[in-house]
């Protein structure tokens, strides 16, 4: 995963004028700009907005609608963690509790010594779950001890970046 | 007198040729295919409960109380989204049925305010009807789990306001956002419980929100409501009656509580909006009961006196013996009126037959000199009839859309929302206009081709345009050999076919490019439904007449006349254009637009009027000012105009109007004239009168009284008891009288009545013996005048240009919340979206210029100058700068010139040759007015009324 870069209306128009003339390309042009950012400025509203033409709502809907979609700035790293159906049956709910009570970290909450865990619901990797996603790396077979040494990796990573 | 309560189907009834038939709940139904079983339902006058559905929109199936069993299907679909079919047997109230929609109510409920007593929703309320309908008794859930109750209400729109706490998230209003109006500015924020209605990132009045108020006819709780149902309560009693704003002439009920106006709701069986409204007829009325109507008569001798309220019986009286007196002293012809296209059919058709048989001249005119006059006389040249060929429906069939010189979605916003609704849908676009317009990029819409051409060119294009269908051989030459005069279009066509004609030699006039001149002219001759609809921007010109023309022959040449989805089509500004024209309002014709000069004609009005009629026609409004001047014309009756604001050249107006002996201004304000006037007579507004207004689609909408006249006196009556004290007597006892009498002289009009209008709603004329129901769609088979007449089009360029003196060239417009002079619009909360008129001009000029975004900036021409705030914006193309009349103050028309087309002196408002450069004070006329504002505008305190 690259590190976000601060806010750019010029790197922002071309990140969104290349994808524009995809089908459907809201959602990719949204992704992309999540994807250099770390975020979704609320300056980029109008400017996928104008692009594409169609309305500024039609655009907040859409961010708004994802919750993976992050309407401020990373303070830090993210690993989601999925509690769907197929991990909770492998012991997810158990494993997110021990990770909130080991690390003092709240799921869903803040950032907690830089790594925020998030909510995910199915990573496509149900068998081997439960599984979490780091800096586009898939981890799966997750006990206690694998999630904590996860967690501990991505505070450090979080750390180096400041 | 009740509240009127249309049905909702909850879903459209869909137009299909096949029908199919059903059961629903014992009984057959037949519907046509496509419809779904809850309207299916409702045709029968089954109502299925039902919360996200409305007719108005598409079915969207998301509150599930619409359930219903079919037989032989699993579960329960929803009635919404499930079209009806041949055989299906439904069941719409069962046991099941009825605690599915309990539990989906008791969801509901259970985070909703339960104020209902103090909701100002409270009795037009459709969950608390629901709830009603499902029988709910009780809300297992309680009422204290999570909820959205402490939502914060949204109050920053004037006229209506946004409590999400009240909110279901039924998408009503984001849909009709998107679907009916087509500005998409509501969205749901969020997902699941967290789902919250949203104008995108900000407030409303922030927001890309226009305040046409669908959303808050969509919405069926208290969600979003009008703040003067919150202010007033529900109604008790409404009528429905037509707005008085723009030519669409929309339909809506005025909902009353005793004689106070609680609101407009457009109504869904008005034929020209079908449910629909804008800013300005759905919300911006509060003109008619603002404190600065003037309700008493005046008259003063000089206007630097102070005006005296006098009874109406010495209003009259005076004003007959002043216009005896300068008639005896300066003759017959020097006096004369100006009819208002704001006023209705029947009050023009009494000023004018005023004019005519009690002043005994034909000096009248209407304001529509200064509008659509090239319409009426282009449109008759080549078609045979002054008025436009379609009914608005009949966009919904156009595959190309022409717009030249207008700018719908604020001029016309209701057709606006249903041009662009076509165009979603696919239908291609061709727009014509100096400026980027909104219709050239709106969300969900993109014009095809923008044709940016310098002001003044309209000729040059539409040549170049026709130029092109002739030499590349796409005449429709079935239609032309069989419909037209073919020797005229013969003359034509080698006249278009010259190289001088093509989009080659042109571009250097019109600087829009030749091919892509040559790509919409194909683009408009390839479909077999090609529309074309256009504005001022094509009439106020020194050639807008030739325009009209140009125009009638494109579609004449490609065949798009005489079926639905073509046409020429005018886009009348005012909500009477149409009526005034129709009911004799020019100097040269009588009602029907039927000449002077015409025997016969005179002879009818002569038997029924017992007067002779003057066969010369009489003064045009320049003339009557230009005659002012002169010396020979003294007495001036202006009917609900400005002429002193909307009228070119302000200071040549204002010098005739000094000039005369008696100026009479009825009107409903001490309006910009009314400083130059002698007497003054309280108007009446729209909902204090009855009679009828013409849309720009010849529709007969009736104006229905919902309140007295505020003054104690019909406008009709006035002129019935001046012409009295004339010596001339007519006598009526209501305006259907004055109908009957029209219909009695003027062909078209043959068939109308009061009886037909209340039964069919409305009527299109010519409605006659051979058209007993109207006429939606003129010249199916046969042009009116038998032929359709080629006119040629030579373009002669404007004399006003720019050079180095005035190196711009300053056109002027409207936007969406103000109406024309703003009398109105001024007088209501619409001020908030403008607050003053600003002079556009495009970055490059300004830089130049080293004007910046806000500057104090006067706009000089060799008419005159006046000073304005810039607005920087690339709407404009570079060398045109724009403005608005809509404030007395700003002088728009201080700088306008008076020159004006050849055939029928329409002002060329649209170019005019100007400097603008940055100044520190406003222009000497702007400081002379503000002082006579207050000098030429003083009341005697007579009564305390008047000192209020």
């Amino acid at each position: 995963m690259t590190v976000p870069v601060a806010w750019d209306e010029n790197l922002a128009n071309e990140l969104i004028n290349e994808r524009s003339g995809l089908e459907g390309a809201m959602l990719p042009i949204l992704h992309a700009l999540q994807e250099k950012f770390g975020y979704v400025d609320s300056r980029a509203v109008a400017i996928v907005a104008n692009t594409l033409n169609v309305s500024r709502a039609e655009v907040f809907g859409t961010i708004s609608f994802y919750h993976d979609f992050k309407r401020q700035p990373p303070l830090g790293r993210t690993i989601k963690l999925c509690r769907a159906e197929a991990c909770q049956a492998r012991g997810a709910e158990e494993l997110a509790a021990h990770l909130e009570k080991s690390e003092g970290v709240q799921i869903d909450g803040g950032y907690h010594n830089g790594v925020r865990v998030e909510t995910a619901f199915c990573l496509g990797n149900c068998a081997l779950g439960p599984n979490a996603l780091f800096d586009g790396e898939l981890f799966g077979k997750l006990d206690p001890q694998s999630l904590r040494e996860l967690f501990a990796a991505a505070s450090r990573k979080a750390g180096a970046r400041q | 007198m009740s509240l009127i309560q249309e049905i909702d189907f909850g879903t459209p009834i869909r137009i299909a040729e096949r029908t199919v038939t059903l059961t629903i709940d014992g009984e057959q139904v037949s519907v046509p295919e496509g419809t779904s079983v809850m309207a299916a339902a409702m045709s029968r006058g089954v109502k299925i409960p039902k919360l996200c559905a409305s007719d108005n929109l598409e079915p969207f199936g998301s509150c599930r109380l619409c359930l219903v069993e079919i037989e032989g299907r699993r579960g329960t679909p929803a009635s919404c989204t499930t079209p009806a079919e041949n055989g299906m047997v439904v069941h719409t109230q069962n046991e099941r049925l009825a605690k599915l929609r309990r539990g989906v109510m008791e969801l509901y409920i259970s985070d909703h305010p339960l104020d209902c007593l103090t909701c100002s929703a409270n009795g037009n309320c459709e969950l608390q009807d629901a709830a009603g309908e499902v029988g709910l008794r009780e809300v297992r859930y309680g009422y204290k789990g999570e909820n959205h109750l402490d939502d914060v209400k949204d109050e920053s729109n004037p006229y209506f306001s946004y409590d999400p706490s009240k909110c279901i998230v039924c998408s009503r209003c984001v849909r009709a956002c998107e679907e009916v109006q087509g500005t998409f500015a509501l969205t749901i924020e969020g997902r699941g419980f967290d789902s919250r209605v949203k104008p995108g990132p900000t407030n409303f009045i922030e927001s890309e929100c226009v305040s046409c108020g669908a959303c808050v006819q969509a919405c069926p709780t208290a969600t979003l409501i009008e703040k003067s149902v919150i202010e007033r309560g529900q109604p008790e009693h409404s009528l429905v009656t037509t707005c008085a704003y723009c030519g669409v002439g929309c339909s809506f009920k005025a909902e009353m509580r005793g004689d106070e106006l609680v609101r407009m709701v457009p109504y869904k069986a008005g034929q020209a909006n079908e449910g629909h409204s804008c800013v300005k007829g759905r919300f911006a009325y509060g003109y008619a009961t603002h404190k600065d109507r003037m309700l008493k008569p005046m008259i003063r001798a000089r206007i630097t006196d102070p005006w005296r309220e006098v009874s109406w019986e010495e209003a009259i009286s005076h004003t007959a013996s002043e216009l005896k007196r300068l008639q005896a002293q300066y003759g017959r012809d020097s006096i004369g009126a100006i009819t208002s296209s704001r006023c209705t059919n029947e009050e023009v058709f009494v000023l004018q037959k005023l004019v005519r048989a009690a002043f005994g001249n034909n000096n009248v005119d209407t304001c529509a000199r200064v509008c659509h006059s090239p319409t009426g006389y282009g449109l008759k040249m080549t078609l045979g009839t002054s008025a436009g060929t379609q009914d608005f429906a009949s966009v919904d069939y156009a595959d190309v859309m022409l717009v030249i010189g207008a700018n719908p979605t604020d001029g016309h916003p209701v057709f606006g929302s249903r041009m662009k609704k076509r165009l979603r849908a696919g239908a291609k676009l061709i727009v014509a206009d100096p400026r980027s317009i909104d219709l050239v990029r709106t969300p969900h819409v993109q014009a095809d081709f923008h044709l940016q051409l310098k002001p003044g060119t309209n000729v040059a294009l539409v040549n170049s345009l026709a130029h092109v269908i002739v030499t590349e051989g796409l005449v429709n030459e079935a239609f032309v050999r069989e419909r037209c005069d073919l020797d005229e279009f013969e003359t034509w066509a080698r006249f278009i076919a010259l190289a001088q004609n093509s989009p080659e030699e042109m571009e250097q006039y019109t600087g829009v490019p030749a091919k892509d001149v040559r790509a919409a002219a194909r683009l408009y001759a390839s479909v077999k439904n090609a529309a074309i609809y256009y504005g001022l921007g094509v009439t106020e010109h020194s050639q807008g007449s030739t325009t009209v023309m140009a125009l009638a022959n494109l579609a004449m040449a490609t065949g798009n006349i005489g079926h639905v989805g073509a046409g020429v089509n005018p886009l009348r500004g005012q909500n009477n254009v149409q009526g005034s024209c129709d009911m004799g309002s020019f100097p040269h014709e009588l009602p029907g637009y039927r000449h002077v000069s015409d025997d016969a004609t005179r002879e009818t009005f002569q038997a029924l009027w017992g007067v002779e009629i003057d066969d010369e026609p009489g003064l045009r409004i320049p003339n009557m000012i230009d005659e002012a001047v002169a010396g020979n014309y003294k007495g001036l009756f202006v009917q609900g105009e400005d002429i002193a604001q909307s009228d070119p050249n302000t200071q040549h107006i204002t010098s005739g109007l000094l000039a005369m002996e008696c100026v009479i201004v009825q009107d409903l304000f001490l309006n910009e004239t009314a400083k130059y006037a002698h007497v003054f007579l309280p108007g009446c507004s729209f909902l204090e009168k009855d009679g009828t207004f013409t849309n720009a689609e010849r529709r007969i909408n009736r104006v229905r009284k919902v309140m007295a006249p505020l003054c104690g006196k019909d406008e009709w009556r006035v002129f019935i008891e001046l012409a009295h004290a004339m010596g001339y007597e007519m006598d009526y006892s209501h305006p259907s009288e004055i109908m009957d009498e029209i219909a009695a002289l003027t062909p078209t009009f043959a068939g109308v009545s009061y009886a037909k209008l209340d039964e069919m709603g409305s009527v299109q004329w010519p409605c006659n013996e051979a058209a007993p129901y109207g006429t939606p769609l003129m010249h199916v088979d046969r042009f009116v005048g038998g032929k359709g007449h080629f006119m040629l089009t030579e373009y002669v360029p404007t004399r006003e240009r720019s050079g180095p003196r005035f190196p711009l060239i300053l056109t002027t417009g409207r936007i969406l919340s103000q109406y024309n002079v703003g009398a109105q619009t001024r007088r209501t909360e619409n001020g908030f979206w403008h607050k003053e008129d600003v002079l556009e001009i495009h970055p490059f000029d300004a830089e130049q210029r080293g004007i910046v975004d806000g500057d104090l900036v006067s706009v000089v021409s060799r008419s005159g100058d006046t000073a304005l705030r810039a607005k920087i914006s690339d709407r404009m193309q570079p060398g045109v700068v724009y403005t608005t009349f809509h404030h007395p103050g700003s002088g728009a028309n201080v700088v306008t010139t008076d020159n004006s087309d050849w055939a029928t002196n329409c002002p060329e408002y649209k170019v005019t040759a100007v400097e603008a450069r940055r100044v520190n004070s406003l222009s000497t006329w702007q400081e002379r007015n503000a002082e006579e504002d207050v000098s030429l505008r003083r009341v005697l305190e007579a009564t305390p009324d008047a000192a209020e």
